[in-house]
């Protein structure tokens, strides 16, 4: 017992260790500071600025930054589309896996382009190993994309009166050379060692102790586990995931792997501290998060660790605690841990079935995934908690009879409506789209029985956490749902493209214009935000805004579930 | 029966000082000290007495003849295109109508939406609310209102004397017509014992005038033609003498007027800030609409049904009514606030700006320093005897109009009328010079001035300036005096100490401000070493000195450009453009009609410290909306409590575990939640109105203080308020 809390108490502490530093790297990348790394990837990064006709010194507004963004996102659906339809006649294909129907192929390309990483197919069998390179590529690409996105905002929280904000390929190269990938390289090989394959060889065979012949998938795995965890992308090679013993052979690399998924997320945090030059605002909302991590991940692990109160009821004693859809060599309380971190950041990698976690735990993933905003996923999890921190401002500016400002800047009727949208639209697209589902699901049972192994309360937790999943751009699922129909390919696929723009449009739109706006000097009155009230008050805005408007959702789903097991 | 005695006290020191004034050949000085000195001797009597008395009044929150209004304001206010501005309350008024239908259809044998009365008692519920929110914005109205009304009453229909220009060649006529046909531009006359009809501008002579209808402070002023004491309001009654005055607004113009409309809601505004708080409390709306339709086909999933009235009274309770109900009142309130004192805003925006002042220019003059400087002490040089230098100065003063120059005849308390003055000529103070005084018949020749003016007398006569004496003049100036050296025939006599005196208790208000986080500015003409000991023993943060009025302007601009806001006060036609400038310019009222037209607030006080208040005032607006919206949404953890577990019990009783406030049964725990939203409206109208009070304990202190009054507090007392609620509605249901 002791052993696994210690397992994964030292495990966050050695995130937090590791993400100060490279915390502190990633501000220097994106300040332009000189980095060790320099000598080395100087050249590469002019050799991309060179074949993209980039001009590195140009800067752009806030606009120019998102039409960036936007037309870059958009090249890479055509090309995923093109190659996910036609992986069958096209090279690297040794296992002769078909292509895709098209809405699978929009769900997946949406999916792997938003950073969602929802999968509704099976890499083993639903890939070649060309598509996953592709998926591989975005992996990088799209976390690239989120975190140059919160550079824009970083950056223009440190302007004092400006509109010209960076320059959105540069961020986006920096944070694909000179963060993503070597890191990815290092977990990568130590993966390598670990016994997850890299080889572009088709299926291997062994012959089991039972005397049955089975074919092995493989192929080039090592390294998208490795950017998979590192961007907190979350699509596995394998179905499994990392639950999979050749995505995550061991304790040792679970830990490793585990790390990674909220390593940048936490450091982006510390840049934001180093470019803007107030660290004690950074550690202020480091602080916010963590305490918001904690209250999900503690009785999680705890609900996980007592076991299952309906086996208990058996009579049965559970010695390991709820062990239902867990892997032996993880346990339940790093099985929690993963579950929470990977639903938190918009990771969605599992080293274990949530489907088949207990009642709470499975909605304190969904939680963590509705607040999207604690640490949330590499650059667009501060993005999510940049809103908050708007209307927190706002809301307190007025209690201490101030125009509301923050970081010298008035927040006015404009940049409140952009937060009001945003923060109004993750519960929209999450509440809408299990609405709709429920809706079709109750009027005619019988016709869209295969959705759900589970009815009843478990059920409406599986369509709820599908959508919840998609719009926080996760990708995990709660597995009990049959999702590979047109209607929830396409449903998810929506609301991944809505949960993935606009809320990244939405803060760089108010950093933008806060940027461009006169700097207003700290007075004696001026609210501080970097002290531990204002930690309060966006928390209070956070537990308030995302989670009470899931209360009835929950209610009737994992809390149902709860108090009918009781 | 108090205004007459006083009027006759002032009447009487006027005749018996005027006639001694008289004989001394110095009418027009004499004339202007006799005033003052009678005025000093009123206002120490009853000044502060009255204005207390003047403020209190109708501070009673709940008048029975405005809550009438107000209660008929209510249901006026309940036509949805006035609803419509509101977009919180207008989705309430929607859910009612609602609620009605449902009433109706269930009546009409309908059998799946529960009981009538019940259905009933959810709709008059919702009714109420509409009627509570109504109430609070009509009753700030009235308020207000009633607050203008009386400062507009006694001007309304009293009698002008109107001079009409009968033709070219023919005197003016004058002839009596009803104040409310005067027009701008009109000249009329008034008189001693006259009701000024209008405002305006005195064009023609000067009068002493009591101003306390409008002021509530009783001590008489003295307003004259050219100059900036020039204006004059309707109301005001002339005390002494004759005046001319061109009317300078419009009938139904005045800025009373155009505050009454403000206050009336016909040309108010939001403010900018109140708009980004609407589209918050919009966004939140938005929210639970999404949450409470989606709910519908969650039901339907699990077997639920869920009646509209549980599906209304949740959505009802949910979204932000408190806030949204009183929103409208707090602004109209601040307004009033800013009314009661004394205080006319041309704007709500300008009250809202005020709690965000950065920067405060006030003239020392009046502000930080009583009045004028005073001689406090004579100095005469060595050898020179004491009465015959205190004679000097006072003859040397005699003509000298300034405030200085009259103080320095106060302290030498010597009838002035035993001079022989006659032949005299008295020599006014001249930018070159630097000097001024009197050659007396006999060829005596008395200067005073600045030190180096008279040392330039002296030393080109041939005479040497004493030691003694050029070390008293640095030794008045280190401490912040004035010293004015008189000399006779190029001799020197001696020297007068001028000192400011710092009003009492002002150091507080300046520390109170610069815990607001609000800088002070001094603004004087004195030279910068005098500025410098006055900023600091007053405790003001910065000053300019030898200021110019083109010195504040540029102040003001430089300030702005760093991004700060900031206030002045002023009065003079010069001090207009920086009025204009500065983002909340309040203009006395006694001032020109170019400086009130400049400034966005009126102070009808006429007091230089009242940018303290409007500071504090303007604070409190903002502050009462932030603690509101925070309890309205804190509210909610209760709320959800309540009615989600009623929701679903009946299907999945399971859910039973939610219930953690143990509410009787989904019907009483649905009532008492929608109730409770009811009640907490009316509950809350003194503190929307009265203001949440401000503490300048700095912002972090402030905001842990209010998250923990408003925050922990609209968490907790809801779950205690729906409790006790659904301890009396079970007994029913």
């Amino acid at each position: 017992m002791n052993t696994e809390i210690f397992g994964v108490v030292a495990t966050f502490i050695i995130t937090v260790l590791l993400a100060i530093p490279l915390g502190r790297y990633i501000g220097k990348v994106y300040s332009g500071d000189k980095t060790w790394l320099d000598p080395i990837i100087n050249p590469i990064d002019k050799l991309f600025y060179k074949a993209g006709g980039i001009n590195p010194t140009k800067e752009m507004t806030w606009q120019q930054n998102l039409v960036a963004l936007l037309v870059i996102n958009l090249v890479w659906f055509l090309l995923s589309m093109l190659v996910l339809m036609n992986m069958s006649w096209l090279p690297l294909n040794p296992d002769s896996n078909p292509s895709m129907s098209a809405d699978l192929a929009f769900n997946t390309t949406i999916s792997f382009v938003s950073n969602t990483n929802l999968q509704h197919y099976s890499g083993e069998s639903g890939v070649s190993y060309l598509g996953q390179l592709l998926l591989m590529f975005f992996q990088f690409v799209s976390a690239g994309a989120g975190m140059a996105a919160c550079a824009v905002v970083f950056k223009a929280m440190k302007e004092k009166n400006s509109d010209k904000l960076g320059n959105f390929y540069v961020y986006f190269i920096k944070s694909c050379t000179r963060v993503l990938l070597p890191i990815s390289a290092v977990i990568a090989i130590v993966l390598l060692f670990n016994g997850t394959p890299m080889t572009f060889q088709g299926k291997d065979q062994f012959i089991s102790l039972q005397g049955d012949t089975v074919n092995v998938s493989r192929g080039p795995a090592a390294a998208m586990v490795a950017i998979k965890q590192i961007g907190t992308n979350g699509g596995g090679y394998f179905g499994v995931n990392s639950a999979h013993p050749l995505e995550n052979p061991n304790y040792v690399t679970n830990m490793m792997e585990n790390i990674c998924i909220i390593l940048i997320p936490i450091a982006m945090i510390f840049a934001l501290g180093y470019i803007i030059k107030r660290k004690r605002f950074a550690w202020m909302i480091f602080g916010v998060m963590t305490i918001g991590f904690l209250l999900l991940v503690i009785p999680s692990i705890y609900q996980e660790m007592k076991g299952s109160n309906a086996i208990h009821k058996m009579g049965l004693v559970q010695k390991l605690g709820s062990m239902e859809g867990k892997e032996v060599r993880f346990g339940p309380a790093a099985s929690a841990y993963w579950g929470i971190t990977t639903t938190v950041t918009s990771n969605g990698s599992v080293n274990a079935m949530h489907d088949s976690f207990t009642p709470l735990t499975g909605m304190f993933a969904m939680l963590g995934m509705m607040i999207n905003s604690f640490y949330g996923g590499v650059g667009v999890g501060f993005l999510n908690f940049y809103i908050f921190i708007i209307i927190a401002v706002f809301i307190s500016g007025l209690m201490v009879g101030r125009t509301p400002e923050f970081l010298g800047k008035k927040i006015e009727a404009k940049e409140m409506k952009i937060a009001a949208i945003i923060a109004l639209l993750h519960p929209f697209l999450i509440l809408v789209g299990t609405a709709i589902a429920s809706h079709l699901y109750a009027q005619n049972p019988t016709a869209y029985a295969a959705w759900l192994n589970n009815p009843g309360s478990h059920g409406f937790g599986e369509m709820l956490y599908e959508f919840t999943s998609s719009s926080a751009n996760n990708g995990s699922g709660f597995e009990g749902l049959g999702d590979n129909t047109p209607f929830w390919n396409i449903a998810c696929g929506l609301v991944m493209v809505m949960g993935r723009f606009l809320p990244i449009i939405g803060p760089v739109a108010i950093a933008g214009i806060l940027a461009k706006k006169k700097y207003v000097p700290e007075s004696a009155g001026t609210l501080k935000t970097d002290t531990s009230t204002f930690a309060i008050m966006i928390f209070a805005v956070i537990f308030i805004i995302a989670a009470l408007s899931f209360f009835p959702a929950l209610a009737l789903g994992p809390l149902a579930e709860y108090f009918g097991m009781r | 029966m108090k205004l007459h005695w006083r009027r006759t006290l002032v009447q009487q020191n006027n005749i018996e000082q005027g006639n001694a004034c008289s004989a001394a050949q110095v009418k027009a000085i004499g004339f202007k000290i006799c005033i003052i000195s009678a005025l000093k001797l009123v206002s120490k009597n009853s000044a502060s007495k009255n204005k207390i008395m003047a403020k209190n009044q109708s501070n009673k929150l709940f008048e029975p003849a405005l809550i009438n209004t107000a209660l008929k304001q209510s249901f006026i206010k309940l036509n949805p295109r006035i609803m419509f501005r509101n977009p919180v309350m207008f989705t309430v008024e929607i859910c009612t109508a609602v609620m009605l239908a449902v009433c109706i259809w269930i009546a009409t044998g309908e059998k799946t939406q529960g009981s009538l009365l019940y259905n009933l008692i959810v709709f008059g519920v919702l009714f109420l609310t509409l009627l509570f929110a109504n109430f609070a914005e009509a009753i700030a109205e009235a308020r207000g209102k009633a607050q203008a009304d009386s400062l507009r009453k006694t001007r309304e229909e009293t009698p002008a004397k109107w001079i009409q220009t009968v033709g070219e060649m023919y005197v003016n006529e004058v002839k009596i017509v009803p104040s409310s046909q005067l027009k701008k531009g009109d000249v009329f006359l008034c008189e001693a014992g006259d009701m000024i009809p209008m405002d305006g501008e005195i064009i023609w002579g000067i009068a002493t005038i009591d101003e306390s209808a409008i002021t509530g402070e009783s001590a008489p002023v003295i307003r004259e033609s050219g100059g900036d004491k020039s204006s004059v309001t309707g109301g005001t009654k002339v005390l002494s003498d004759k005046i001319k005055v061109r009317v300078t607004t419009e009938p139904g113009e005045s800025f009373l007027d155009k505050m009454i409309a403000l206050v009336e809601g016909a040309s108010r505004q939001k403010t900018p800030n109140e708009i980004a708080l609407t589209i918050l409390l919009a966004g939140f709306t938005l929210v639970f609409i999404i949450v409470c339709i989606t709910l519908k086909p969650f039901g339907d999933y699990a077997n639920t049904p869920i009646t509209i009235a549980a599906f209304i009274s949740l959505f009802v309770c949910l979204i932000p009514t408190t806030i949204g109900g009183l929103l409208s009142a707090i602004g109209i309130a601040g307004m009033d606030r800013a009314l009661r004192a004394n205080v006319i805003t041309k704007s709500g925006k300008a009250v809202e700006t005020a709690g965000d002042l950065d920067t405060l220019l006030l003239d020392k003059t009046g502000t930080i320093t009583i009045g004028n400087r005073k001689a406090t002490n004579f100095y005469p040089a060595n050898g020179i005897d004491a009465a015959a230098f205190t004679e000097a100065c006072t003859l040397s003063s005699l003509a000298d109009e300034t405030p200085e120059g009259k103080s320095i005849i106060e302290l030498a308390n010597i009838n002035v009328n035993t001079f022989k003055t006659d032949g005299a000529k008295f020599i006014m103070f001249t930018a070159e010079t630097r000097s001024s005084g009197i050659d007396l018949h006999g060829g005596i020749k008395i200067r005073k001035g600045a030190y180096d003016a008279i040392k330039n007398i002296v030393t080109k006569a041939g005479n040497g300036f004493p030691e003694e004496t050029a070390e008293r003049v640095r030794l008045i100036s280190s401490n912040g005096g004035t010293p004015l050296v008189v000399s006779e025939n190029n001799r020197v006599l001696g020297v007068i100490e001028l000192q400011d005196i710092i009003k009492p208790g002002i150091q507080e208000r300046f520390a109170r401000l610069r815990k607001m986080g609000v800088k002070t500015v001094m603004v004087t003409g004195d030279n910068p070493l005098t500025a410098k000991f006055i900023a600091e023993k007053a405790g003001v943060d910065d000053f300019i000195a030898e200021a110019k009025p083109e010195d504040k302007m540029n102040y003001i601009k430089q300030e702005q450009q760093g991004g700060k806001l900031v206030a002045m006060m002023g009065d003079g036609t010069n001090d207009a453009p920086a009025l204009a400038q500065a983002d909340v310019g309040v203009a006395m009222n006694s001032g020109t009609a170019a400086a009130k037209e400049a400034g966005n607030m009126v102070d009808l006080d006429n007091d230089p410290t009242k940018l303290i208040e409007i500071v504090e005032i303007g604070k409190q607006l903002l502050m009462t909306r932030g603690t509101l919206t925070t309890f309205s949404i804190a509210n909610d953890v209760a709320k959800y409590f309540a009615i989600v577990p009623a929701l679903f019990i009946t299907s999945i009783p399971a859910l039973q575990g939610l219930n953690i406030m143990h509410l009787h049964s989904p019907e009483s725990a649905i009532l008492s939640a929608v109730i409770f939203n009811a009640l907490i409206i009316p509950m809350l109208i003194p503190l929307a109105l009265k203001g949440a009070a401000y503490k300048p304990i700095g912002a972090s202190a402030l905001l842990r203080r209010n998250l923990l009054i408003f925050g922990l507090g609209g968490v907790i007392e809801p779950f205690i308020g729906i409790k006790l609620l659904d301890l009396l509605v079970s007994v029913w249901f």
